[in-house]
């Protein structure tokens, strides 16, 4: 089975562009540059520079001691929390300005729902002295306030979006609609696997550096550069598909994805996509969308504004459809708990995205010579007045 | 015959057509528009079917998408809406609006209900003119249903002639490079490109659209074109007006008298 995205921009049925001719241009111009640009020795080498020095990379892969104890096998962290504004995004971003630079792009657009990616462009639009907007739903501009502060003081534009439900998949289109009308001197740095053709595959091989890290640091620490299982949450997917990629082709490595069920499967509040959705197209690419029976996006909802997107990348429908990655869902309040094992245990406060991974222990067990790799995404101080507000939940 | 085919055998130029958003200002709004703007002396209608993530579009027709899925319409009701009015009105009524709703719908089964209502033409901004060939063109040709595909300033000229060769009926000229109701006036670069596309030996004739919103700017447009279309400006009109009929017809005359 092929996992790997085809000439086109289809993973088997999922993926391709479709966009209104307007921004053909723009993605004409990105799908016949990107590869090249992203194989140039030059590139390379100012990518890895900058991942090294500048991100702090490579992230360690942190054997949990305590936490394999306690589910009786052998948990390994991949540490994308101590990236850099604290989260794997900046992966992305970061390949994302050296191809705008390379195409010459003078302005830089973004969507952000909770703020991370927001954030993550903003600091390398300020490293790189380029002029940054992003597009934020009105709703999350109001939530999110610490996020949108660090945004406006790295030099961001923060455009509040009013359409819509005013969250992020309506700044996504706010983004896209940007870009539409500035076709010539803008490059939209999108912030997860999704998108029209060539985003999710660009994107993809950004974060994929995740994985690269993941097999010489478990062959380093276990003697076997393949673990048994990979689990990774999933809103668009761009840390699961980072920490998935290498490992898409060995058979032999469960790929565990993640998304998050809200208040429940049935309670009509909910972020799990592929259990609730339909094949339909959203931002510019066919895949698994939560909607209604006339096609109409349904809002999403999760206590974690990273994974509450009614779509999710075309690469993620593509190994759910072909069963090569398995997708569990877990509810805000499961995952609460699960960060507040984590923390405990291992002195770790992870994303509430994060903690959506994390939470699949509770209901997977693994044999105790098991090796478990959990990508911990990002850290949670963005979601500590979540935290304090459930600290007495239980 | 398609009523679009027969409209451009009888007229060569000045051909006005006018965008709106069906269920909008009143969800039983959709069949008065259609006959006033037929009797106001109107070509063709686009009539919008709402979609919640409309990416083409610019604010005013987002908003009234918005609102017209606020007032409950569907699929189901557009199709009953424009099926009710159709033996009164002759004039060709496009369907437009955005790939997911026809996929949900069945491809198939929106040809057959567009074929029913009396539709004749479908444009759906997102849908790439490669997968139409590959996957929607046999259907659409059974139910003789014309494909209208668009063209920008920034689109080749080998592009054009593709996208020309699948359409029927016209060609869809996007005035700028933007969303729609975006830009008021025409500007000098966008008459050059106009003058660009005259050059080009299509097979269809050429309708502008995007940034027409009056007198002046449609004929400016018609100078170049077999005609021209007008949306966010028609339903700025619609989101102000205390009695939609008259207003309508208020509009049309001062773009076309």
């Amino acid at each position: 089975m092929d996992y790997s995205v085809d000439n086109n921009g289809f993973y088997g049925d999922f993926g391709g562009a479709f966009i209104p001719e307007m921004m053909y241009p723009n993605i004409e111009e990105l799908k016949h540059n990107y590869l090249n640009i992203i194989n140039d020795d030059s590139f390379k080498k100012e990518f890895q520079t900058l991942l090294k020095d500048y991100v702090g990379r490579p992230s360690p892969l942190y054997f949990a001691k305590r936490l394999s104890e306690h589910y009786n096998t052998q948990i390994y962290l991949k540490r994308e929390d101590l990236n850099h504004t604290g989260a794997h995004k900046i992966n992305n971003t970061i390949g994302q300005i050296l191809v705008a630079q390379r195409l010459k792009k003078t302005r830089i657009i973004a969507e952000t729902g909770a703020g991370q990616h927001g954030v993550a462009t903003a600091t390398v639009c300020a490293l790189m002295g380029l002029q940054c907007i992003v597009y934020m739903g009105d709703l999350d501009v109001q939530r999110q306030a610490p996020n949108v502060a660090r945004m406006k003081m790295l030099g961001a534009e923060v455009v509040p979006v009013h359409c819509g439900n005013k969250t992020l998949k309506d700044a996504t289109n706010e983004a896209l609609r940007d870009w539409i009308n500035n076709p010539v001197d803008t490059h939209y740095i999108i912030g997860s696997v999704v998108g029209p053709h060539p985003y999710p595959d660009m994107v993809t091989r950004f974060q994929s550096v995740i994985s690269e890290e993941m097999k010489y640091q478990l062959k380093e620490k276990t003697g076997n550069e393949n673990p048994d299982v990979i689990i990774a949450c999933v809103g668009g997917g761009s840390n699961a598909a980072g920490a998935f990629y290498h490992y898409l082709d060995v058979n032999s490595v469960k790929l565990i994805g993640v998304e998050a069920s809200g208040k429940g499967l049935d309670t009509g509040q909910s972020a799990a996509t592929l259990v609730l959705g339909k094949p339909g197209i959203l931002h510019g690419s066919r895949s698994i969308v939560m909607q209604n029976a006339d096609g109409q996006i349904t809002e999403p909802y999760s206590i974690s504004a990273g994974l509450d997107y009614p779509g999710i990348g075309p690469i993620h429908s593509h190994l759910f459809k072909t069963g090569r990655a398995i997708f569990e869902n877990v509810t805000d309040a499961e995952a609460l708990k699960a960060a507040n094992l984590l923390t405990r245990l291992e002195g770790i406060i992870p994303a509430l995205e994060t903690a959506h991974a994390l939470a699949v222990l509770e209901k997977i067990s693994f044999g105790r010579h098991e090796v478990i790799v959990i990508n911990i995404s990002g850290r949670g101080d963005k979601d500590m007045s979540t935290y304090l507000e459930h600290l007495n939940d239980e | 015959m398609n009523r679009i085919q027969q409209l451009f055998l009888q007229k060569k130029n000045n051909i006005l057509s006018v965008y709106f958003t069906a269920g909008y200002p009143k969800l039983t709004d959709t069949g008065i528009l259609i006959k006033t703007l037929a009797k106001s002396g109107v070509d063709m209608i686009e009539v919008g079917m709402p979609f919640s993530d409309p990416l083409a579009d610019g604010p005013v027709i987002q908003h009234s998408s918005e609102i017209a899925l606020l007032n409950g319409i569907t699929m189901k009701l557009y199709f009953e809406q424009i099926f009710q009015v159709r033996s009164e009105v002759d004039l060709p009524l496009i369907f437009m609006g955005y790939l997911n709703m026809v996929i949900q719908f069945g491809p198939e089964n929106f040809c057959a209900h567009c074929k029913d209502a009396g539709i004749d033409g479908v444009i759906l901004p997102d849908m790439p003119v490669e997968i139409y060939k590959k996957e929607f063109r046999p259907i659409f040709e059974k139910y003789d249903l014309y494909p209208v595909f668009l063209i920008t300033p920034q689109t080749s000229e080998e592009r054009i002639k593709q996208l020309d060769a699948a359409s029927k009926g016209f060609l869809y000229i996007v005035s700028s490079s933007s969303t729609t109701g975006i830009k008021h006036k025409i500007e000098h670069e966008q008459i050059e490109y106009f003058k660009r596309i005259q050059k080009i030996a299509l097979k269809n004739p050429g309708i502008i659209g995007f940034g027409i919103s009056n007198k002046d700017t449609f004929q400016q447009a018609c100078a170049y074109a077999h005609g021209a279309i007008i949306g966010s400006a028609y339903i700025k009109i619609l989101e102000n007006s205390t009695d939609i009929e008259k207003d309508t017809q208020r509009f049309i005359e001062q773009i076309l008298y």
